[in-house]
């Protein structure tokens, strides 16, 4: 049994794949006729041109690898996390804090300032997981509305706080908020990458053990599959539920707090943008099956697309054409998703009772 | 006698399965003609196919002495094919008349011309004997009801060929001896009726001959009038089946469930009916109490609340002398209630999760399948091979089979297993064989005998007459949700029984509120 759907659910992941490339080589060939074999052929390699570039693939991974798992923990139990934008955000606004503030904190500073985005995260994601298990909130609209009011409120605080008056965004944090880079930086010269890549892997790896080993990940995915028989069964399923969301948020906080921690240069922009890294997760967690493994592979790939992209610039395309790529990509895997589907309700309703 | 309908050779495969395989199926003209087999037989398949909705891979269909291809109902009506499903399909808030006419209405520039379909519908009923108001609304009349506004709907459409699907499943045993009537009403206007069943009793009170299906292949076609029980029952089932219980005699030890005016409010928003009504009863070791009623009296309130499925507006609950009514399901659970749920699919099992975690889905926590919060899977893959041999739930890959993917009387016997390998005081089981067949009955049946001649309590819900009175060591009749009796099974009938339970009769003595002990 395990072997069948596994093979259907990689098969509808790759179908995705390819179909997005296919259409991202159909806009590459409109745009600029001439050079769309050798952008496409940049695009596929682009990542592997050189160590630094294998570097910047692990530090794109990272913050999507989270916001993926974020998701994906999530719909374990059944609920659409589509908050984790305002969790991520929210989470690196306390990072950021606690890395302008907490210079005190010596050596353990960065850590601290990645518990305070995992406790940011957290908390974003409480207040929808009550809202669903208490008053039967839809999740979604709770946590799209968390979304605007976790990004509003950040950027207030952000003026309020570790304001950067002249480049309109937050302060840079302490150089021991950042986060170590584990000698990563002599593998990867001149990346971005940093110790932020093994703490993605650690959290599939534990999410992976928490959801296939445990008697909480049994009691989360058997609320996912069937509340009632979950109920019939004695789980109390409205803690699950918000557990659930808590953990999902704190996730996505953590990939905050990685993503403005690394030293890069990245600050919170006091803009009325939501963070993209968090509805990228949504991508991420499908095209990944809603396996925390798949997810960590899924994080990377998106990763080598977007850094094989950067160099499409070399053949006069505008940047902008990795992100259509992207995009049909994301948008095939939803697509793959409900054919998959279809599949696998044929297969149902064909081979199972026969009469019916 | 010229047949009306003959399907000759008709094979069906699904991926895996050959549903039908080479079954043929003749009825003759003003015949009731019964369909039979177990679940999975093939039944629904045929007709399916007689009604356009599978194409036969191999086969063909005469209606009439006629080869006819049959691409969807729309085409099977227009050949005089009609149907009436096992739920229902009729618009809740529609009038009898409007739920008749719809799909076939007859309009004059756009506008409905409801006086001829009045007319037309008056005289159906009144030819028929079908009485049913055409100007009621569907959500206010009884089951019965609505399963003839079914028959007139395909009597409306002139439709000679008729199949009922399990059409006694949800009447009660007055409604089921008028519909046997009406059947032979119709039967003597020339229409023929295919009767598809899995209930012996009614294919002997109504039905002249009998086709019977095993494992998608005919066993035979016979004479209903010149065929006992039990050889149609071994014909269906393939061996000797016995659903005659004979519960030894045995004196009722403490008492284990103790219910006392137990309350629970219509949960619906701005209703404050009372689904149960000051329930109070008693059950004790030993013995199988039943709760004999329609569907809908207020017996799933009633058990929800006694397995702490919703919070009761009033009363109490004892389990062993102690108070459990605002004790959480997992407390119940664990101190000595099992519960096989009404509707398995919904609650009974996780149909995504395998056999073996469905079977430890009540046992998970404890300390031989977990250890530190992980799970202990080699125990827990060992202990559902234990169960599965004892209790003999067969499956495509053993413990690892997808819930989803086993029969229904599987996946009951798994959740029976599960209930009663868990030693429990009390056992609820509610309607344990609904959709079951014969086989299966028995199986299960046997294993609730078992639980009482082990000293445990069994509270018992069904709505079949033969399993209350065959299986149960006390009957109480609940009645929009208050018990209206305490019978003993030895002392009535099935008639008396039905009474009770439509309402028109009620105990001396046991009023509502009243204890009964």
């Amino acid at each position: 049994m395990k072997k069948r759907p596994l093979n259907l659910n990689f098969l509808s992941s790759l179908f995705a794949i390819c179909v997005g490339l296919l259409f991202g080589y159909v806009i590459l060939l409109i745009s600029n006729p001439a050079q769309a074999g050798d952008g496409f052929g940049t695009i596929l390699t682009g990542a592997f041109r050189d160590m630094r570039s294998v570097g910047r693939v692990l530090y794109f991974a990272t913050p999507i690898i989270l916001t993926g798992l974020s998701v994906c923990f999530a719909f374990k139990t059944g609920l659409f996390n589509i908050g984790a934008s305002g969790q991520l955000i929210v989470g690196a606004y306390l990072a950021v804090l606690v890395g302008n503030k907490g210079a005190a904190l010596g050596g353990a500073h960065w850590v601290v300032a990645l518990l305070a985005a995992i406790a940011g995260g957290a908390l974003w994601a409480l207040i929808p997981g009550l809202l669903k298990a208490l008053a039967n909130v839809h999740e979604v609209i709770a946590s799209i509305m968390m979304n605007y009011i976790g990004m509003y409120l950040v950027n207030y605080l952000v003026v309020q706080t570790v304001f950067d008056q002249l480049r309109n965004q937050s302060l840079p944090v302490a150089a021991s908020a950042v986060i170590p880079r584990w000698g990563l930086d002599k593998i990867f010269p001149r990346s971005n990458v940093n110790a932020g890549f093994f703490i993605a892997v650690l959290a599939a790896v534990t999410m992976y053990v928490i959801l296939y080993k445990t008697k909480f990940g049994f009691e989360l995915k058997a609320v996912g599959y069937n509340r009632d028989a979950s109920r019939y069964a004695g789980i109390n399923e409205k803690r699950n539920i918000v557990l659930s969301m808590v953990i999902a948020g704190a996730l996505a906080g953590l990939g905050g707090g990685l993503l403005y921690l690394a030293g890069t240069g990245k600050h919170i922009e006091v803009v009325n943008h939501l963070a993209p890294e968090g509805f990228t997760g949504i991508p991420v967690a499908l095209l990944g099956l809603s396996h925390p493994i798949g997810i960590l592979f899924a994080g990377l790939f998106i990763g080598y697309l977007t850094v094989g992209g950067d160099y499409l610039q070399l053949y006069d395309f505008a940047p902008e054409i990795i992100d259509v790529i992207l995009a049909a990509i994301i948008y095939f895997s939803a697509f793959a998703l409900i054919i998959r589907t279809f599949i696998q309700r044929r297969a149902i309703r064909t081979g199972g009772g026969g009469a019916k | 006698m010229e047949y009306i309908i003959e399907m000759l050779g008709i094979t069906k495969e699904f991926p895996g399965i050959v549903a039908n395989d080479n079954v043929t199926l003749r009825v003759k003209r003003g015949e009731i003609h019964a369909l039979l087999g177990e679940n999975g037989a093939g039944k629904s398949t045929l007709m399916n196919v007689l009604f356009g909705l599978y194409q036969p891979d191999r086969g063909k269909i005469k209606v009439r002495g006629k080869e006819v291809h049959i691409a969807g109902p729309r085409e099977a009506n227009a050949l005089g094919i009609g149907m009436v499903h096992q739920h229902f399909m009729l618009v809740e808030n529609f009038t009898v008349l409007q739920n008749i006419v719809l799909g076939a209405e007859t309009v004059r520039g756009g506008f409905l011309k409801m006086d001829e379909a009045r007319e037309k519908v008056l005289a159906l009923s009144e030819r028929y004997g079908l009485r049913v108001d055409p100007d009621a609304l569907i959500s206010d009349i009884s089951v019965g009801m609505q399963q003839r506004v079914e028959i007139l709907k395909m009597l409306y459409r002139d439709n000679e060929i008729l199949i009922l699907d399990e059409p006694t499943a949800v009447l009660t045993p007055q409604e089921i001896d008028e519909l046997m009537h009406i059947m032979r009403g119709l039967a003597a206007e020339g229409k023929s009726i295919i009767f598809i069943t899995h209930k012996l009793n009614e294919i002997k009170a109504v039905a002249d001959r009998c086709t019977v299906l095993r494992r998608g292949k005919l066993v035979g076609v016979v004479d209903v009038a010149g065929t006992d029980k039990e050889t149609l029952s071994e014909m269906m089932v393939g061996r000797k089946v016995d659903l005659n219980i004979r519960l030894t005699p045995r004196e009722p030890g403490e008492p284990v469930l103790k219910v006392d005016k137990l309350t629970v409010h219509s949960r619906r928003r701005g209703q404050t009916k009372k689904v149960v009504d000051a329930v109070s009863f008693t059950v004790h070791r030993g013995e199988i109490v039943c709760i004999a009623g329609i569907e809908g009296n207020g017996q799933t309130e009633l058990v929800y609340a006694l397995t702490g499925l919703i919070a009761p507006d009033g009363g109490s609950i004892e389990l062993l002398g102690r108070d459990v009514t605002r004790k959480s399901i997992r407390h119940r659970n664990t101190h000595g209630l099992a519960h096989i749920p009404e509707d398995r699919h919904k609650h009974g099992l996780v149909l995504d999760y395998s056999l073996a975690e469905n079977l430890v889905l009540q046992s998970y926590f404890q300390p031989r399948f977990q250890r530190y919060g992980f799970l202990r899977y080699d125990n827990i893959y060992a202990y559902a091979e234990t169960l599965i041999q004892k209790y003999d739930i067969r499956s495509g890959q053993g413990a690892y089979t997808p819930a989803r993917s086993m029969s229904g009387g599987n996946q009951q016997k798994a959740i029976v297993a599960r209930e009663i390998d868990r030693d429990p005081d009390l056992l609820i089981a509610v309607q344990p064989t609904r959709g079951l067949d014969v086989g299966a009955i028995e199986y299960i049946h046997r294993q609730l005998v078992q639980q009482r001649d082990a000293g445990k309590a069994v509270l018992l819900v069904s709505l079949e007459l033969d399993e209350v009175m065959n299986l149960s060591d006390r009957i109480l009749v609940i009645y929009e949700g208050a018990i209206v009796a305490d019978l003993n099974p030895k002392e009535i009938t099935i008639q008396e029984l039905g009474l009770y339970m439509a309402g028109s009769r009620r105990q001396a003595g046991v009023a509502a509120g009243g204890e009964v002990v």
